[in-house]
């Protein structure tokens, strides 16, 4: 068998980066295209108009939605077929990132935590966020990238209740969490909850369901139902596009689940804003990227 | 909901007609500031090499080039306001600014600040920074550059907005009102939800 070419998967890295900034999936569109056609308050309808111009001359001009280039994550699923070098895929998403971030060129919002010294390459120690799984019945290499925005994970919460708190007590969490992040995430976009696994765990589940298209349901039919009652509570509040007030503040309320120690209950819940941005590529053994959302 | 379209810099006639709720848009003068450019300002004593009396004031720290020693832009979008609630106040009071534009909002201190001298808070639509960018006709000046992209920014805006008026000059701020409106239902969600 012939050595697979790694490059490929740095090109792929910056692509994927690129891509995600500048081109929203097509069911983030068709869910705003929704919501704004069911919002009856006269001054939400015009900030949907602003979003759906912005989406519009970022595809024209093949430009930035927002200027909030995020933090990079890319989550990699490995199939079995698919021969790999672990650290050749680390080093080269690390790799494309950084190319991305300076050859675009865009703002590069990593920085030091201490020194806040900013690197001015979108990643450094820690970054990006990579997480890596696997499929058994696949032999592709399929990345999914999401850029993320401080405003909406400054709202990022998690709690760790205990089992006698019961199921109410992470419904409340949840539509609080949302109630009390007001405007800052940028509404309506997605709300991620995680329930269950460990306080790690948690906020990957959470962090998984942001990253869930956009009107998907989880096949569990307890966890979608859950889902569409959420989606209903915090619609009903009020908050609206931008949080200035309307029919719409969420796009959906996406629920990921792991089991978890008998003594805990944990909840955490990952915000994203209106723009959820995306984007994916999977590699094929001849080196074949197939780009998509 | 009425709809206005202005010329900046505003008079204070211009300012004291618009509504909380009401949607602007508007040509001509725009300052860009940030966290920094006001630490600098107020917190360092550095006085404006230039009047912002009248002008609008948006929260952002822009992608700029510089090519030829002229500037031009990459992405600009914009931050959200709460953190430089602190300086907003003597921006409407000492300086004459008459509108701030962000996402997010500003506290009391501003609101109070806007009634008293005729000021509004005009909220941007956040994540939007490709329709904003485009709106931006030119970089005319970057004053104090040592800061940027945290510096002093004037810009020449055309059909800037929409612009949602969120605070205005009569005490009204929508997002107080949003942010009331909710609590008051979550009781009647709660019971809905079984929470």
């Amino acid at each position: 068998m012939r050595q697979f070419d790694y490059s490929i998967v740095e090109e792929a890295a910056k692509q994927l980066y690129i891509r995600a900034l500048c081109d929203l999936p097509p069911d983030v569109r068709q869910a705003l295209r929704k919501a704004q056609a069911r919002e009856t308050n006269p001054t939400a309808k015009a900030v949907f108009e602003a979003m759906f111009k912005a989406i519009d001359i970022a595809d024209r001009e093949k430009t930035l939605i927002c200027q909030d280039t995020g933090l990079p994550i890319y989550k990699v699923k490995i199939g079995s077929g698919f021969a790999w070098d672990g650290f050749a895929i680390k080093s080269r998403l690390h790799e494309g990132a950084k190319r991305a971030t300076q050859e675009f060129p865009f703002r590069s919002s990593s920085t030091h935590p201490l020194t806040r010294v900013n690197p001015q390459t979108s990643v450094g120690p820690g970054l990006p966020v990579i997480y890596f799984d696997f499929a058994g019945d696949t032999d592709t290499l399929d990345i999914l990238m999401a850029p993320k925005g401080s405003g909406s994970e400054n709202m990022s919460r998690m709690q760790m209740f205990y089992p006698a708190h019961g199921i109410k007590a992470l419904k409340k969490f949840v539509l609080d969490t949302v109630v009390e992040s007001g405007a800052n995430p940028c509404p309506p976009g997605v709300i991620g909850v995680g329930i269950g696994g460990t306080a790690d765990l948690v906020m990957k589940l959470a962090k998984d369901a942001i990253m869930r298209p956009v009107g998907s349901r989880n096949p569990d039919p307890q966890v979608a139902a859950m889902e569409e009652e959420l989606e209903e509570a915090i619609n009903a509040t009020g908050r609206g596009p931008m949080g200035l007030g309307g029919d719409v503040s969420t796009l959906g309320v996406h629920i990921e689940t792991a089991y978890t120690h008998i003594t805990q209950n944990p909840v955490a819940v990952n915000t994203q804003c209106w723009p959820a941005r995306r984007s994916r590529a999977v590699i094929s053994p001849d080196g074949a990227v197939a780009y998509g959302y | 909901m009425a709809t206005f379209h202005l010329n900046s810099p505003f008079s204070e006639e211009d300012i004291r007609q618009l509504r909380a709720g009401d949607i602007v848009t508007f040509d001509g003068l725009l300052f860009g500031i940030r966290d920094l450019t006001q630490i600098y300002m107020f917190d360092q004593g550095h006085e404006p090499p230039v009047s912002l009396a009248g002008a609008p004031c948006i929260h952002t720290a822009p992608s700029l080039r510089k090519v030829d020693g002229r500037w031009e832009k990459i992405c600009v979008g914009t931050t959200t306001s709460t953190r430089m609630e602190r300086f907003s106040p003597d921006l409407i009071g000492k300086y004459g600014v008459r509108a701030i534009i962000g996402k997010g909002g500003l506290l009391e201190g501003s609101l109070k600040a806007m009634q008293k001298h005729g000021a509004v808070y005009l909220a941007i639509v956040g994540g939007a920074a490709a329709l904003e960018t485009q709106q931006i006709e030119a970089i005319e000046e970057v004053y104090w550059e040592h800061l940027h992209p945290e510096a002093l920014y004037r810009f020449r805006v055309k059909n800037f907005g929409p612009l949602t008026v969120a605070m205005d000059s009569h005490g009204r701020n929508l997002y107080e009102e949003v942010k009331v409106e909710a609590l008051t239902r979550l009781p009647g969600i709660y019971e809905k939800l079984g929470v």
